[in-house]
């Protein structure tokens, strides 16, 4: 059991927090330059032929910078439909991808092509008229697509299962880096304003909300990066540890993004500071796919209904059998 | 990054679990916990089981009767225990707490006399460090230990001591400096529960038995060997034991919750959950979930570096709330038999026990206001608030 970084993974976030620093609105060609377009494609098809963990780096830190692309859209929804040619032009970082999961379609306005699901299978929808919308969140809108044609079959619709799972891990991930960097500020804020002659950090009503915040977001990180994980493992437990990490990181974004803005007094509510940026991306993250209390409904179900339950660590199949069902137990329920 | 068991760990886990299987008397399984543990033999001979087996201080090093394994071996003995829903060894003060203490600071002659019947559960330790003036605010203790001829005569009061009514040893910290004020002029020291003068009266807790005791010293002469660390330098001691207290339990905490999840789980399949009810038990099993792999992270963190991750400190905390949520959506569950208790409630009172027992987690042990501070001081930088 290992559950640290590679040294090449520290140096992958090192390398993506210094050039976003440096390069805020990066376009699509310079992530490819970076090699982050091919990070978990396979080098058959032109990519890096790292994994999820790695890509999940990429999203935990695009996260933190609040990136405007189409990284989300092209890796998190419409990669798992791709066949090889087109994932060899996404890792080259000539093409980027969207998918229209249902009405609203996020990064519709940076996105070159679009996938769209139909009957058992997902295709690419050709010549459609967008129409990006106004989102409380402007550093990711979402748009309408209107006509078109279908185009080619890219995959069967059996894969919309992974990239459920998929981009499930991906905002979860990418919802730990937005609150790394509102508990940041926080904390930096709290350790240097200074009223009623004291820095505002020694009052417990200010340093417990952010003790709390600091709990929940590593509680969040720990799922996500298990899910992160599972994802690129291809593990058994992926769906619901992904799901597991969604519904409990994205609300405890929120929730230390707005426990930030409290603690940062009438600045923490201008539009020129950073925290409302933060805030929304959480809020989007939250309101995007199935809700949380539909995450913890199937959660739930798997619980209480499925054969299959997941609290026991793994017996690896080799040395074990998988663990069964929970029956209820004779004594103390 | 690898989640699952190495070969080694897999092989470990597989030996464990059938060993479990084969030794563990079923009607330990999913016992309530609780004095009511003490009252038989039956929890001793458990735990004499696992020493000789080799799974008590699996960490600890061989030539103290311990396992000399991996601190990965531990957290896979913790999860299997769990599995099973199987009693913690009975030294739960001596393995936790005393035991480290004695290995970080004890003399030779100390490790040789003290650890192995610990592990063994030939001695039960209680831990002597609260009083009526001295609770969060440790540094407030104010137990006397006067240096007289070889001995330290003690006097003084602890209050709230786990354990101290089955007790052989106490790891006590008392006062060797009468004009010293806090931290300083501190002394840690290890005290035969037998000597005369050592007198424990059970405190009836609100569960309505007895876990914790009033120890009451009357000059009672406690040998110089039995010094831990230096005269005076008793705060640093007590600090290893704290640590202890807190951090290495993360595994044991969450094999606790663990257990108690799945019993929730098992309540709500027998009894049936509404959907707000299905909610919450998703919310602690994610929340258990995220507890565990919190823990991975520091200890993988603690094998790479030899030092544990900043985010196992906040496994106390996190444990103690989850308990009582838990506990407390299992009495909703149950509905009108929650009012029930003892054999006439379903289960055996097992629910009604846990919960009014979940209330004393967010207090001993350091209290969620204490570790919110250290959490806000030691980890997140913020300046003192003391
Ligand atoms: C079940 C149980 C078992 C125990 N076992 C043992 C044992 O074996 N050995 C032993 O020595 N002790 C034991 N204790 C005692 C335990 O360590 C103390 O109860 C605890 O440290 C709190 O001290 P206190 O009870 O004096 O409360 P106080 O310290 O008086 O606290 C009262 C309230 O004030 C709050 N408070 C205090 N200081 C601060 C602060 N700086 N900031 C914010 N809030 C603050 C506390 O959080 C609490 O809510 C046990 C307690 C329990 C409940």
């Amino acid at each position: 059991m290992d559950f640290t970084f590679t040294p090449e993974q520290d140096a992958l976030r090192k390398q993506a927090r210094d050039f976003l620093e440096a390069n805020p609105e990066p376009s699509f060609a310079e992530l490819a330059e970076l090699g982050w377009t091919g990070v978990s494609i396979a080098e058959e098809a032109g990519g890096v032929g790292a994994g999820f963990v790695e890509e999940a780096v990429l999203y935990e830190e695009l996260g933190r910078a609040l990136y405007h692309g189409p990284f989300f859209s092209t890796f998190a929804l419409a990669l798992p439909a791709l066949p090889d040619d087109l994932r060899a032009e996404v890792a080259a970082g000539t093409t980027s991808w969207t998918l229209a999961l249902g009405p609203l379609v996020p990064d519709l306005d940076t996105a070159d092509r679009i996938a769209t699901v139909g009957g058992d299978g997902i295709y690419e929808l050709e010549g459609a008229e967008r129409e990006v919308l106004t989102t409380t969140d402007e550093t990711r809108p979402l748009g309408v697509v209107r006509g078109g044609t279908v185009g080619r079959r890219l995959a069967d619709s059996t894969v919309l299962e992974e990239i459920a799972t998929r981009s499930n891990a991906a905002l979860a991930v990418e919802a730990c880096g937005v609150a790394r960097r509102a508990l940041e500020l926080a904390i930096e804020y709290a350790a240097s304003r200074e009223q009623f002659g004291k820095k505002i950090g020694v009052y417990q009503a200010v340093a417990h909300p952010l003790a709390d915040a600091y709990t929940q977001l590593e509680l969040a990180r720990s799922l996500a990066l298990w899910a992160a994980w599972c994802v690129a493992e291809g593990d058994e437990r992926a769906r619901i540890a992904a799901a597991a990490a969604r519904a409990h990181a994205t609300e405890a974004a929120v929730r230390v993004c707005e426990t930030s803005i409290q603690v940062h007094g009438g600045i923490g509510f201008t539009w020129e500071h950073v925290l409302h940026r933060l805030y929304k991306r959480a809020l989007w993250i939250q309101s995007f796919g199935p809700s949380t209390t539909r995450l913890r409904a199937e959660i739930a179900a798997a619980l209480l209904e499925g054969g299959q339950v997941f609290h026991v660590p793994d017996l690896r199949p080799e040395h074990g059998r998988p663990d069964p069902a929970l029956a209820p137990t004779t004594q103390g329920g | 990054m690898d989640l699952r068991d190495t070969p080694e760990e897999a092989a470990f886990r597989a030996e464990l679990r059938a060993w479990i299987e084969t030794n563990l008397p079923d009607e330990l399984r999913g016992h309530r916990g609780g004095a009511m543990r003490f009252e038989g033999p039956e929890l001793r001979a458990w735990s004499k089981a696992l020493y000789e087996a080799g799974y008590a201080g699996l960490t600890w090093p061989k030539e103290y009767g311990g396992g000399g394994a991996p601190y990965t071996h531990q957290a896979i003995f913790l999860e299997e225990m769990a599995r099973a829903e199987a009693p913690p060894h009975i030294g739960v003060i001596g393995i936790g707490m005393a035991g480290p203490t004695i290995m970080a600071h004890g003399t030779e002659e100390q490790k040789a006399r003290y650890l192995a019947p610990i592990l063994s559960a030939d001695e039960i330790w209680c831990q002597g460090f609260s009083e009526p003036g001295a609770g969060s605010d440790l540094a407030g203790v104010r137990t006397s230990a006067r240096l007289e001829d070889g001995h330290f005569v003690v006097d003084g009061q602890k209050v709230w001591s786990s354990f101290a009514h089955i007790a052989d040893f106490c790891i006590l910290l008392t006062r060797s400096d009468p004009e010293s004020t806090r931290h300083a002029g501190l002394t840690y020291l290890i005290v035969d529960m037998h000597s005369p003068g050592v007198e424990v009266r059970p405190l009836r807790q609100m569960t309505g038995e007895s876990e914790f005791n009033e120890i009451f010293f009357n000059s009672v002469r406690v040998p110089v060997e039995n010094l831990l660390g230096e005269v005076g330098g008793g705060w640093q001691v007590a600090m290893t034991t704290l640590l202890h207290e807190r951090g290495t339990l993360g595994f044991a905490l969450q094999a606790a919750l663990e257990v108690q999840v799945r019993k929730l789980v098992a309540l709500a399949r027998d009894r049936g959950a509404d959907p707000l009810q299905r909610d919450r038990i998703a919310r602690e099993w994610i929340e258990m979930q995220a507890l565990r792999y919190t823990n991975y992270r520091s200890l993988s963190q603690l094998m790479k570096t030899g030092l544990p991750g900043p985010e196992g400190s906040i496994s106390k905390l996190v444990w103690s709330e989850a308990n009582q949520r838990v506990t407390k959506l299992a009495l909703e569950i149950l509905g009108p038999d929650a009012a029930l208790a003892e054999e006439n409630a379903p289960y055996g009172g097992y629910w009604q026990y846990q919960q009014l027992r979940s209330r004393g987690n967010t207090i001993e042990a350091g209290t969620s206001e204490v570790l919110r501070n250290i959490i806000a001081e030691r980890v997140l930088g913020l300046p003192k608030s003391r």
